[in-house]
């Protein structure tokens, strides 16, 4: 998280958003750790920076199968009465604070979510 | 996984002159945060009808960490006397709640003093 932070801010972008990459990053992290690999220590999660001269891409691969829902928008009123698990929300926080975002099935350690944040959203 | 949120609890006075609970968060906020958030506001439970959530001291919170606070609103909403307000978070994180509409069941303060006065 903090090297992605740091390479995006080499980069040029703005605190707000590498704090959006930040919190991404994490939460891709964090389902490819409990999700991907089951919670299984032996297993690595693999984050890999690439960049252009207007993006910055992070792909977070892991050994599981990959995703095969879609992210849903989080609906606060039925979380608020009990009708949805409060948790659940990694994934429509990624899609919502990068420009990109993709979830790649694959055999294991070919599995990745990939995300790319934009320079040229700076100005938008 | 180790637990990194500290939670302090203290009380003051609203701009109505009732007594208010504050209970403050301290590290980062993930799922290992669960029992000692949830377990400071049970032992508020009753006795506080107005609590704030300070987020001043909070580094990260993590989609698991959100959903502890939407634990506790639920509750809160539940005992249909209890309102919870918030402050202090960065404005990264007051976009995220935001986002995942926390900002319709507690409304989200600048400061202390923004909040206090709003009750």
């Amino acid at each position: 998280m903090s090297t992605a932070a740091s390479v995006a801010a080499m980069k040029g972008f703005s605190a707000d958003r590498i704090e959006d990459l930040k919190t991404a990053v994490a939460e891709a992290c964090i389902n490819a750790i409990e999700h991907g690999n089951r919670l299984n220590q032996s297993l690595s999660v693999g984050v890999l920076l690439s960049t252009t001269d207007d993006e910055l891409e992070v792909k977070v691969i892991d050994d599981g199968a990959g995703v095969h829902a879609t992210p849903r928008t989080v609906d606060i009123d039925r979380k608020m009465h009990g009708e949805e698990d409060p948790r659940g929300m990694g994934m429509f926080l990624i899609q919502a604070l990068v420009d990109e975002a993709e979830w790649h099935q694959g055999p294991p350690g070919k599995s990745f979510v990939r995300l790319v944040i934009r320079l040229d959203k700076e100005n938008q | 996984m180790q637990v990194t949120t500290k939670v302090t609890e203290r009380t003051t006075s609203g701009a109505s002159g009732g007594t208010v609970s504050v209970l403050g968060f301290t590290g980062d906020i993930s799922s290992a945060s669960k029992d000692g958030i949830l377990g400071a506001y049970h032992r508020l439970e009753g006795a506080a009808s107005k609590i704030l959530l300070d987020f001043t001291g909070v580094d990260y919170i993590n989609s698991s960490g959100i959903a502890i606070i939407i634990q506790m609103l639920l509750e809160a909403g539940k005992t249909g006397t209890q309102s919870i307000g918030i402050f202090g978070l960065s404005p990264h994180f007051q976009k995220v709640f935001t986002m995942v509409g926390i900002n319709k069941y507690a409304a989200l303060h600048k400061d202390e003093a923004a909040a206090l006065a709003a009750l």
